[in-house]
């Protein structure tokens, strides 16, 4: 292998290296630090100006006892389950309504692809935080559904959206849809329509047909996009705590009052990479996905 | 004509050039001074000021703890700025910058020698209470005319707050102010730092709960002056504002802030110097300009809190120096208490039985 070959695929690893790998030591360190009341909050700090004895004190130091801590209390498990929950059953709705979307998108015609995707792409003109708090206009007891639903006559007193679980999920569901509907929309587009018309020919049903040829088809899309959704859903702290309630409890809000309200650093960098850990094992299993599919494609 | 251009041009660069040079950066609470005085300050120092803003102790500590902030003056409240002295967060102040200290009030100073001893790293520079904010014609309805409304039974007590409950409640979303709160109702101390007293505020907390809207430290200021809620436990100042957004709105809300009789927590919030501050001269100019008896009774005269410069008070309007609700009279005076921060063990505890009151886990 020559110089510039070597190079070229060091790059992105120097990348890999420089945003993942670093930051990930540091946090890992700071996980296995005490608290304590100084500049940073957790000690040991390591001092090069002793040597090798400092050196040795700084790794002597390091211990595992906030992991130990996050098993004895039982509301770190009940975060982590609860921010799962509330991720997968996300994926599942934002999948349910954004598959009839991206199979409208694939199945219009060519002229207005463009024209939808830059529909489906449109929200992200505007700020993330200002689509959440427009929510908040819409759901609350006040707000425009509520509002609508009372001069409709369907309801006499306002629903309780805002500030439950169901807030929640909206949220989540309006944010993360166009990652869910363009990896199947590019999957479904590919698909070649004949495949359909012969199984018409050999006198298959429409709907049939679409569920043993179009779904199975468009699989890598679904998995991508289900990926797409259900990682950043996990560690979600925006949605929930703009349009959630203080009852709902995700690993988000319980990692945001470690950090600020109890001071806690090194608890907190535990949370994190113990979430980390939990978010790993579908990356690898994404991964070892796209592999297949490669070498399908192949 | 030219040559007047060329000295425009020169003059201008150069006021840049110096105000690169001479920033002053202040990072205080929202809503918190009348920007006149800010403007002022730049014309009469020659300083260029970089204002920011917060809106919790905690995010501010954050910064501070994380060190390299870029701040010259920062506003934590007094038990933060005590935990971020002993974390070396600040430097002391050098009081022969600062004049102006003669103004300032021995009755606060002996107050916040607590969290500071001898006053040595912060000024005062405004102070309060935790207390009620009722919007009073509601509650009368509701609870009739003796309800309590200058009494922590008006939301301690289940009863009370059952039948509050459907013109809606809220409660800052504090620990550090709710659990001395429920202390006090129960007669025990406030400041206790025991954890089998404080564990004894959680059944006072819960038994409300399922009668509080929400948890939140700043929507109630709104909430209350629109008429969506009719009782918070909030900051004085903040539901004086509220107040003050109700008679300007003309809606029929009338708000009013109650001290409890029972007690009330007393808070000061300070400014100190960073101790990595990259401007100390300007950080101390600052101080000293805002502890200015006409400046600092602008600031209150603005946001309506008290403060801690006695040589102001000739300067306040009668709507703040006359009103109880802002210089509480001696007999509420006498009631107030304050608190110490935690160490980080009894926090954490504190912490999980909020988060455990709250969600119910």
């Amino acid at each position: 292998m020559n110089l510039a070959r070597r190079t070229l695929i060091g790059i992105p690893y120097l990348w890999l290296l420089l945003l993942f790998l670093v930051p990930f030591g540091i946090i890992f360190k700071i996980s296995l630090s005490d608290y304590a009341v100084s500049i940073p909050p957790y000690t040991p700090t390591l001092d090069l100006s002793e040597g090798w004895q400092g050196i040795r004190g700084f790794f002597a130091a390091l211990d595992w006892e906030n992991y130990v801590f996050l098993t004895e209390d039982d509301l770190y498990w009940r975060a982590y389950l609860s921010s799962l929950k509330i991720a997968v059953i996300s994926t599942f709705l934002t999948l349910l309504v954004g598959y009839p979307i991206a199979y409208g998108m694939a199945k219009s015609a060519p002229e207005w692809r463009p024209m939808l995707m830059m529909l489906v792409i449109l929200p992200f003109w505007t700020s993330f935080l200002i689509r959440v708090y427009a929510w908040i206009g819409i759901l609350s007891n006040e707000g425009y559904l509520n509002q609508l639903l009372l001069w409709t006559g369907i309801i006499s007193d306002p629903l309780q959206i805002m500030n439950t679980p169901t807030a929640v999920y909206i949220g989540i569901v309006y944010t993360y849809l166009p990652f869910m509907i363009l990896p199947i929309y590019a999957t479904l587009e590919r698909m070649d329509d004949s495949l359909l018309e012969a199984a018409e020919d050999l006198g298959c049903s429409r709907l049939s047909a679409f569920w043993i040829i179009t779904l199975p088809l468009s699989r890598s899309g679904i998995i991508a996009g289900s990926f797409l959704v259900f990682i950043p859903a996990l560690g979600e702290f925006v949605i929930p705590s703009l349009l959630g309630g203080s009852s709902t409890l995700m690993i988000g809000k319980v990692l945001w009052e470690e950090f600020f309200s109890n001071r806690d650093w090194p608890v907190a960098s535990a949370v994190a990479i113990i979430l980390l850990l939990i978010l790993v094992i579908p990356i690898i299993l994404f991964q070892k996905n796209q592999e297949k599919n490669q070498e399908a494609d192949a | 004509m030219s040559n007047r251009v060329l000295m425009l041009a020169a003059a201008g660069s150069m006021i840049a050039l110096s105000a690169a040079a001479e920033e002053v950066r202040v990072y205080n609470w929202s809503d918190y001074i009348d920007e006149a005085l800010l403007a002022q300050f730049e014309e009469e120092t020659g300083y260029e000021l970089v204002y920011d803003v917060f809106d919790s102790n905690e995010l501010l500590e954050t910064r501070m703890l994380a060190g390299g902030s870029g701040y010259d003056v920062v506003v934590p409240t007094g038990t933060f700025l005590q935990r971020q002295i002993q974390a070396g967060a600040f430097q002391p102040l050098d009081y022969d910058l600062l004049p102006n200290a003669g103004n300032m009030w021995d009755v606060i100073m002996d107050r916040t020698a607590q969290y500071d001893p001898g006053n040595e790293h912060a000024i005062n520079y405004m102070w309060g209470t935790t207390g009620l904010g009722v919007n009073v014609g509601r509650v009368r309805e509701i609870l009739g005319e003796d309800a309590p409304v200058n009494s922590l039974e008006l939301v301690f007590n289940p009863e009370n707050m059952e039948r509050l409950a459907e013109c809606g409640v809220y409660f800052l979303d504090a620990p550090t102010e709710m659990i001395p709160a429920a202390l006090t109702y129960i007669g025990e101390d406030p400041d206790s730092h025991d954890p089998d007293v404080i564990a004894l505020a959680e059944p006072v907390l819960t038994a409300v709960r399922p009668y509080v809207q929400n948890f939140h430290s700043s929507e109630y200021i709104n909430a209350l002056a629109n008429g969506d809620i009719c009782v918070a436990i909030g900051w004085s100042g903040d539901v004086l504002q509220a107040r003050a957004r109700a008679e300007e709105a003309g809606n029929g809300v009338v708000i009013e802030y109650h001290a409890p009789v029972e007690g009330a927590q007393m808070w000061f919030d300070m400014m100190a110097i960073p101790v990595d501050a990259p401007n100390p001269a300007g950080a101390h100019a600052f101080l000293n300009f805002i502890m200015d008896a006409e400046n600092m009774a602008a600031a209150s005269n603005y946001v309506f809190f008290a403060n801690g410069n006695l040589a102001s008070q000739e300067f306040l309007v009668s709507e703040v120096i006359d009103d109880t609700a802002v210089y509480p009279d001696e007999v509420t005076m006498a009631a107030t208490y304050t608190t110490r921060p935690y160490d980080a063990r009894v926090q954490r505890l504190v912490t999980r039985m909020w988060t455990r009151i709250k969600s119910g886990t």
